[in-house]
């Protein structure tokens, strides 16, 4: 529980921080709100009278620590360019861009878990040869070109698929899930390579100890050996790999949602940075940072329940 | 890191548990593994080789120009006029192809370059010398670590602008925590050892030691990290050209071949399919050598 609670004060800090730097950052550019409400007939009294009234004359800690508190009470302010709460803006997009994210890392673990394990158990074979070969190639593709590889071979010449024709969850749910399904296979390939060579390198690197030679002497055949004492140990430097890859798969969506032409947050971050609609990106960065912060301490925990160890060693 | 590879078979066979009828072929079989790493590292050193060479060629002359547009040509499939074919404006895709090259190489260079020069000093200092200074760099290098770099990328330019020096600049910062992390890794392991010590009482000056005597301890492990962040460059800035704030149109870039190859993926799959292709044997390349090097 100390170890928890620890990580949690760490967790807390690092996302005062990160929202403090962004903030800080945009707060830098020069242009403000008023600037931008009043465009090109501002003149220096009127923009001085209106930034009085928004009160963005007042010290810079002050503004911070207001806007903090807004945000977290879910009111992320107006945008420039469209003049609505961009709260408005953002939340019904965010299920979309979630949901891809969580449903590629189950697909991640599901087809990552037994190639990693059969490569392992079966290494030097020319299986593991093939399966290694493949991965490694996987691994260098580009997870938008993926996506444009799927596009062609599944939406133009298997037309499994209509490319571009998305659907939102609020109209058709089956035909949301059934487009979404071909993004998140783009997204979840090369990390599913990435994590089959690292399964694998582990799995085999943890066969070398002692305990495996005392597990075996005990009269436990190979599978026994592997699932119950092996994978254990082996899985600890992949969750470790899996919490970094959720961050990246919430990224890599912004990516993958612009190659689908899917509307999702990564289409609005994309509009407001060439429109310059500071509020709307401070918000939707925060948002993910704050996700990938939070991803970090769930595997800090889940490590912990793995691997006992790691909370007497901190 | 990998080591030679010892399979569980060949571990049943050294205790005598489960051969199943096979012969104890250790040495066979460390041999062949050797064999397999020093091919990846050929046939690295072979795609990488090859690809330098092309892009060498290309920063000198290409067969066409790459803002030449000619309507007779528009979207034309891969002939021996046009090697890869022709783009929608009737740009000779492999000229494109070869330029696109040159800039990613480039910026995923210069943005490396920044990343580990800036890392190894961080890394050493705080990783040598160690107390408070260690501990506030290393807090700031864990929100930055926390941050995804392509969307420390983005916020970089959505302040400062798009464009290829802009994009160098935020992965290049983007790159420092994850070499700085490495690097102090090494150096802590090293400030203990007697040689440190003993040179520490020879008199020799701690920036002495930290550049002359332990840097170069820890350059194979630098090593390996910076052919792996080469490959994480390509890929980011192939991905912020994709997105449109990397290299700018009309100079060529791979990323943004291929977002407006994307339109007519119908009707001329090869204008998606070239310049992928090349960002995956860039990246494959330099990722067999350091599947290579690690074992040499």
């Amino acid at each position: 529980m100390k170890y928890i609670g620890k990580k949690l004060a760490a967790m807390l800090i690092t996302l005062l921080c990160i929202s403090f730097l962004v903030y800080l950052a945009f707060d830098m550019i020069p242009g403000d709100a008023a600037l931008s409400a009043l465009g090109t007939d501002a003149t220096p009294e009127s923009l001085a009278a209106l930034r009085e009234q928004l009160g963005l004359d007042r010290p810079f800690i002050e503004r911070y620590l207001e806007w903090l508190f807004a945000f977290i009470r879910g009111d992320y302010g107006m945008s420039y360019k469209y003049h609505m709460p961009v709260a408005d803006m953002i939340v019904p997009k965010l299920p979309i861009t979630v949901i891809m994210a969580v449903i590629s890392f189950f697909m991640m673990v599901v087809i990552a878990l037994p190639i990693g394990i059969y490569t392992a158990k079966h290494n030097g074979r020319w299986a593991d040869r093939l399966i290694m070969a493949v991965n490694q190639v996987v691994m260098a593709v580009p997870h938008f070109f993926m996506g444009i590889l799927i596009t062609y071979f599944f939406g133009l010449v298997l037309k499994l698929f209509t490319p571009g024709g998305f659907v939102s969850y609020e109209k058709d749910v089956a035909g949301f899930f059934a487009y979404i399904i071909f993004p998140c296979i783009a997204i979840a390939l090369p990390k599913v390579a990435m994590s089959v060579k690292l399964l694998r390198s582990s799995c085999i690197e943890e066969a070398k100890k002692d305990y495996v030679r005392t597990a075996y002497s005990k009269g436990n055949d190979t599978n026994k050996v592997l699932y119950r004492h092996v994978l254990k140990n082996a899985m600890i430097p992949v969750i470790t790999l899996w919490g970094m890859t959720l961050a990246d798969m919430l990224v890599g969506s912004i990516v993958i949602e612009q190659v689908f032409n899917i509307p999702g947050i990564g289409r609005i971050l994309l509009t407001s940075i060439s429109y310059r609609d500071y509020p709307v990106v401070e918000a939707i960065i925060i948002l993910i940072a704050f996700v990938v912060i939070v991803a970090n301490f769930c595997v800090d925990v889940i490590y912990q329940l793995v691997d006992p160890r790691i909370s007497i060693h901190e | 890191m990998e080591t030679v590879i010892f399979d569980m078979c060949i571990l049943n066979a050294q205790i005598g548990v489960g051969m199943k009828g096979k012969k104890t072929v250790l040495q066979n079989k460390v041999f062949l593994q050797k064999r397999a790493y020093s091919l990846n590292w050929m046939a690295g050193a072979c795609i990488t080789g090859c690809l330098l060479i092309l892009i060498l060629v290309g920063m000198i002359h290409t067969p066409y120009d790459i803002t030449k547009m000619d309507s007779a040509a528009k979207l034309a499939a891969p002939s021996l006029k046009h090697l890869m074919g022709c783009d929608n404006f009737g740009r000779d895709i492999f000229s494109r192809v070869l330029k696109g090259m040159g800039n990613t190489f480039v910026i995923a260079l210069a943005t490396v370059m920044i990343g580990a020069a800036s890392g190894v000093v961080i890394g050493a200092f705080t990783g040598y010398f160690g107390g408070l200074l260690d501990e506030v760099l290393m807090r700031i290098n864990d929100v930055v670590f926390a941050f995804p770099s392509i969307l420390l990328a983005l916020v970089f330019v959505s302040i400062f602008g798009t464009g290829k020096y802009n994009v160098v600049a935020a992965l290049g910062v983007a790159f420092i925590p994850s070499f700085a992390r490495i690097v102090r890794g090494e150096f802590i392991k090293y400030r203990e050892m007697d040689y440190v010590k003993s040179a520490r009482l020879q008199g020799v000056s701690h920036l002495r030691i930290i550049f002359v005597h332990i840097l170069p301890n820890a350059l194979p492990v630098l090593l390996s990290s910076v052919m792996i962040g080469f490959n994480n460059a390509v890929l980011a800035e192939a991905g912020m050209s994709y997105l449109g704030i990397g290299v700018q149109p009309p100079d060529a870039s791979l990323g943004s071949m291929l977002s407006e190859s994307q339109t007519y993926l119908f009707s001329a799959p090869w204008y998606a399919i070239f310049p992928g292709l090349m960002i995956i044997l860039m990246v494959l390349g330099f990722s067999l050598l350091a599947a290579g090097k690690d074992t040499m």
